[in-house]
């Protein structure tokens, strides 16, 4: 008997075993897939700089940077300064981390990473490929809106612990932007999620599957195409980009909430930045344009192409972001007002009531 | 897995929500209740309430959290006035307080608490959207009537001062 109760001793303890290097599993995988989005996120942001700058030199008409190259054989050949970049993020990693001695420490510190992290938190739900959504929530769209409002809370504590008149009056400036903006931009969401049925990023896509013209821009024709005018507006205000980019507005108030800023903490704000571009791109592609599905139907849609396709329709979302920056005025802060309350968001509605009343009295 | 996911977020919510409570400074209570909002919307996924999570999330940090900073910073960087918490009147706050503790006492003790057996995650929007079409339908058109009185009062509100 002794043997015997020895033995279950043995089989119990082996039985916890499972699940114990199943959490464990599960943990490396979770762990995994995070420092696989944080790459991702890094590499898509320093590509997006490079983009920024080649694209805003071509169409002021000058080159751009050209001279920063390796001495390895094949990548020597691409030439266009292709390496600038990637030279400009080992400068700010190693430059001296100035804290102005006024600053709130503790909270200078934190910002960035709240930032930082919301960022990589909405990256986790991005749909690149049918099996390729890193964590595929049922409230998807959603958890979008939400996490993003983190960023918000970032920007306002990044202004108010530098302790400095610009970074205040550019932090303000961007709460009320992004906040504002909301409204018509999670309206416009609305609309999307009123013709699938769905909040899942994967149905969303799965809807809109079968060509070009079954993207969700052209469906219940005009008031899904204003959704989409409406929410390529409000984006470009949420990240604070030209012709919204009052918060960083350089020739009234320096640099806005990041004005004290410098070495790697700026960096990590400048890498949200561009990464929250490409997170604006892969949405908008997911909402209107038919997300990672070939726009010709079955034709190019295996599972390689869905990814091809999630990058192609983004980056030409990025690109129309670049191309609005470089070639229009800034907005004075009450225009940005009145285009938010008095236009985008009425139209949103009228968009919301449009599909609304097609599916109850057409469908 | 799940059980150490909630003891983390439980800490995680108690130790802010400590922090938010004990901090003399205004924003610093402010950056601790991001982290207890945080932490509670973790514990309800782990309830298997995903909706109700994700709408913490949004309603607290991007709508109230962020009211909160913006009165913070425009009363005290803007106009000067000084923004901290202080201890007043220690015996009748000590007295209430002790009668809120002895009430929340006899709440928790008397209350007959539903212990989940299992968590099943699955979508629950779907059902909720129908609950407040219908059962609900009354206190949900109450609820956005009241917040449609407020939003007319704050404008009034802002357009008299």
């Amino acid at each position: 008997m002794p043997v015997l109760s020895a033995n279950h001793a043995v089989i119990n303890a082996l039985s916890i075993l499972p699940t114990f290097s199943e959490t464990l599993t599960n943990v490396l995988f979770m762990v995994l897939g995070a420092v696989i989005i944080t790459g991702l996120a890094a590499l898509l942001a320093l590509v997006s700089v490079y983009l920024e700058r080649k694209v805003s030199a071509h169409m002021q008409d000058r080159l751009g940077p050209m001279e920063v190259n390796t001495e390895i054989p094949i990548l020597k050949n691409i030439g266009h300064g292709w390496a600038q970049t990637l030279a400009d993020a080992f400068k700010l990693l190693l430059k001296e981390d100035i804290v102005p001695a006024a600053a709130d420490k503790k909270l200078h510190l934190l910002a960035p990473f709240i930032v930082f992290a919301a960022t990589l938190a909405a990256f986790a739900v991005l749909p690149f490929g049918r099996n390729l959504i890193p964590s595929d929530l049922n409230v998807g769209v959603f958890y979008l809106i939400a996490i993003s409002s983190f960023v918000v809370v970032g920007i306002i504590l990044a202004g108010w612990a530098s302790n400095n008149k610009w970074s205040l009056l550019g932090a303000m400036r961007s709460a009320a932007q992004i906040v504002s903006f909301e409204i018509p931009a999670s309206v416009s969401v609305l609309v999307v999620i009123m013709a699938v049925g769905s909040l899942n990023l994967g149905e969303i896509v799965e809807f809109q599957e079968g060509g070009i013209h079954r993207w969700l821009i052209w469906r219940f024709f005009p008031f899904n195409l204003l959704a989409f005018f409406i929410f390529f507006v409000a984006s470009l205000a949420e990240l604070n980009r030209a012709p919204f980019d009052l918060p960083e507005a350089e020739s009234e108030i320096i640099a806005g909430f990041h004005t004290e800023y410098s070495g790697m903490k700026f960096a990590m704000f400048f890498l949200a930045e561009y990464a929250n571009m490409f997170l604006v791109g892969v949405i908008i592609s997911t909402l209107f344009l038919g997300g990672w599905s070939s726009p010709f139907g079955s034709f190019l849609n295996s599972a390689p192409f869905q990814v091809f396709w999630v990058f192609v329709k983004s980056f030409a979302i990025i690109f129309v972001h670049m191309w609005l920056r470089w070639t229009l005025p800034r907005v004075r802060v009450d225009q940005l007002m009145y285009t938010s309350w008095k236009v985008l968001t009425p139209f949103a509605f009228v968009s919301m009531l449009g599909v609304g009343l097609w599916m109850i009295l057409i469908q | 897995m799940q059980d150490i996911m909630f003891y983390m977020f439980a800490a995680l919510t108690i130790a802010s929500a400590g922090v938010m409570v004990f901090s003399r400074s205004v924003i610093y209570s402010a950056v601790g209740l991001l982290f207890t909002f945080f932490g509670v919307a973790g514990i309800y996924v782990l309830l298997a309430a995903d909706f109700v999570a994700v709408a913490q999330v949004m309603i607290y940090v991007g709508g109230i959290l962020v009211l909160l900073l913006f009165g913070v910073m425009l009363s005290q960087r803007v106009t000067g006035v000084n923004m901290r918490t202080e201890t007043l009147q220690t015996v009748p706050a000590a007295i209430v307080a002790v009668g809120v503790l002895f009430i929340l006492f006899r709440v928790i003790s008397k209350t007959e608490w539903l212990v989940k057996a299992k968590t099943t995650f699955e979508p629950t929007t779907a059902k909720l959207g129908t609950l407040l079409m219908t059962d609900y339908l009354i206190p949900f058109e109450i609820v956005s009537v009241l917040l449609l009185g407020a939003l007319i009062g704050a404008a009034f509100i802002a357009r008299k001062g």
